[in-house]
């Protein structure tokens, strides 16, 4: 069955089916469904719900809840995120899983609450400080903010990093049917590394200081094996229409949607056009890119930012591929006309 | 022969890396001690926050997580929720818990979270080479204070004892000091009431323990010794601010 659901809800359902019983976070626009849904449906299933004092404190209590072994999630947006940051490369330093959710709002600073995709940097390059990574999923649909954001918990466990759920606030606020029942069922792994007091067992300890010569640098290699695996193992997107394609677009969230649009007409024209939407943004799918770049000589790639995801395109091209951006920052949403106005240029 | 003094069970048999006259190890034998006599080891979780504090797994054979600066009443909060059932302490410097974390634990006491914390207030920033602390003296001189704390620019030492426990939600709050046998004494009836709080879940507990700092404030051993009776505690004074005898909670 499905129900008609707003993107944020559907997300803060996915949470709870996932078996995630702890969520801590500080309000601000445009995500504040999620904690008012979870406020008023953790309880009932036995979690715990705590309006923290500000951002830092969020994601602190995640650390904290996340070293006793329990599933658990904060989420914010453009400023609350920027301060999480010390958090996240905490998370990761310590290989403690958390999933963090981004519905993003306009930058620099205080900026806006309309739709928009200027966090990508942010969550994708780091953010924190050192040599880190999140994992990053980008739903495009409501649909996906349920099953993502169980993948999200999934993959956080299984390879102890925190997950980001990056969406813009469009995917947030829209509503869609949506089925809020797991794919597949939820399996929540055993936390054999996780601190619950030391019966019966030597005392354990989770850390990210390495101060011994030589330490940091075997920390640092070990934390590279696993994004290399994540890489290897963990990319998902969807593609279409790019078997016959002249020109592929790229594009992540709401964008990708108004691009599948833009695609449809552009058909209906006789401009073969495709589209390649990554759904993991770390890692990204810089593979699949390359292969299709071979072939396929002219990218389009489409962000309402000023061109952030385009770098990582640009580099996993193979050569001779000519890459174009069109992008609109600050709020501005690209209409289908715009998208297929920029191909036609291109042809 | 009958021993009648031995390492407490939680302490680990290690050599120490703290400053000689530093008394954060008195401070790790006092915890180590109430953790034994209320057979609590194999259910305590200690957190640590950054500074000389976070090396605390060193010395203690618990269960460890270490938290970013000033964030380990948050991390406390979260464990704790996770895990009503054992105890969960934080440990932390004055440059930790009183300025760059002094919103996670005002804000954890205010909850009434069932913790404690462990706090050391030794005047300055001791692991990063001796600047100025909220809680370092008027007239005191730092690094950062090459001409004396003076109030006009850097304010008036913070009392975190006196203040935390003006919070509806604190059990617990205490000052004692570490620099003699009678203080030492007391400071450990203080840290354990401030546990025996938890475990009868009545709040949030703290216990500020006056540390010297010998290295950082640039005398012998002894000199700190005295610096700390005549200088710190007219400031910082001795005393319970709080304690609630019943589950009086509003």
């Amino acid at each position: 069955m499905r129900v008609l659901t707003k993107g944020n809800i559907a997300l803060a359902e996915g949470a709870i089916q996932a078996g995630c019983r702890y969520y801590f976070g500080y309000p601000i626009t445009p995500q504040n469904d999620i904690p008012e849904y979870l406020a008023k449906h953790l309880p009932r299933v036995g979690g715990t719900f705590i309006p923290a004092e500000s951002e830092i404190a969020s994601i602190n209590m995640i650390l904290g809840a996340s070293a006793a072994g329990a599933r658990a999630m904060t989420s914010s947006s453009g400023p609350g995120i920027s301060l999480m940051q010390e958090g996240f490369s905490y998370l990761a330093g310590s290989e403690l899983p958390a999933v963090i959710v981004n519905i993003m709002r306009i930058g620099p600073g205080l900026g806006g609450i309309a739709p928009t995709q200027g966090d990508y940097n942010q969550a994708v390059h780091g953010g924190g400080h050192g040599d880190y990574h999140n994992i990053v999923l980008a739903p495009a649909s409501c649909q996906e903010m349920f099953d993502l954001t169980i993948k999200a918990f999934e993959l956080a466990d299984k390879y102890r990093n925190p997950a980001m759920i990056l969406a813009d606030a469009m995917v947030g606020q829209f509503q869609e049917p949506c089925r809020l029942t797991p794919k597949e069922p939820v399996v929540i792994p055993e936390k054999p590394w996780a601190l619950t007091g030391a019966m019966g067992r030597p005392a354990q300890l989770i850390k990210s200081l390495f101060l011994g010569p030589g330490e940091m640098e075997i920390h640092n290699l070990d934390l590279k094996k696993k994004y290399d695996t994540m890489e290897q193992n963990e990319v998902m997107y969807e593609t279409r229409h790019l078997d016959d394609a002249d020109i592929m677009i790229i594009a992540f969230g709401t964008p990708s949607r108004i691009a599948k649009t833009a695609i449809q007409f552009l058909r209906q024209e006789g401009v073969r056009a495709g589209l390649l939407r990554p759904i993991t943004l770390f890692p990204f799918p810089s593979k699949a890119i390359h292969e299709y770049s071979q072939r396929i000589k002219k990218i389009l790639v489409v962000e309402m930012n000023t061109g952030q995801m385009l770098r990582d395109v640009q580099l996993a091209c193979h050569n001779g591929t000519r890459v174009y951006f069109y992008g609109r920052p600050g709020g501005g949403i690209p209409y289908p006309d715009d998208i297929m106005a920029q191909v036609k240029k291109l042809l | 022969m009958q021993a009648v003094f031995t390492r407490p069970k939680t302490l680990k048999d290690t050599p120490t890396h703290f400053c000689p006259g530093c008394t954060h190890g008195i401070a790790h034998r006092i915890v180590a001690e109430v953790i034994d006599e209320l057979g609590i080891r194999e259910k305590t979780i200690g957190i640590p926050g950054v500074g000389c504090c976070v090396f605390l797994y060193k010395y203690l054979d618990i269960d460890v997580l270490e938290a970013p600066h000033g964030r380990a009443p948050a991390c406390a909060t979260g464990m704790k929720r996770v895990l009503p059932d054992r105890i969960i302490f934080a440990y932390q410097g004055d440059g930790d818990m009183a300025a760059i974390g002094t919103s996670e634990v005002i804000h954890a006491a205010n909850r009434g979270e069932n913790i404690t914390v462990i706090y050391i207030n030794n005047s300055v920033y001791g692991m990063t080479g001796g600047q100025m602390a909220p809680t370092t003296l008027l007239g005191q001189q730092t690094t950062t204070t090459p001409y004396g704390r003076n109030f006009r620019s850097e304010g008036y030492p913070i009392r975190m004892a006196e203040m935390l426990a003006t919070l509806e939600g604190v059990a617990y709050s205490a000052r004692v000091a570490l620099h003699k046998p009678k203080y030492v004494m007391q400071a450990k009836k203080a840290v354990e009431k401030a546990f025996m709080m938890q475990i009868n879940e009545m709040g949030f507990s703290v216990v500020e323990m006056l540390s010297t700092c010998n290295t950082n404030w640039r005398v012998s051993p002894t000199e700190a010794i005295d610096k700390l009776e005549n200088e710190m505690i007219p400031y910082f004074p001795l005393g319970v601010f709080k304690e609630r005898t019943g589950k009086d909670f509003l």
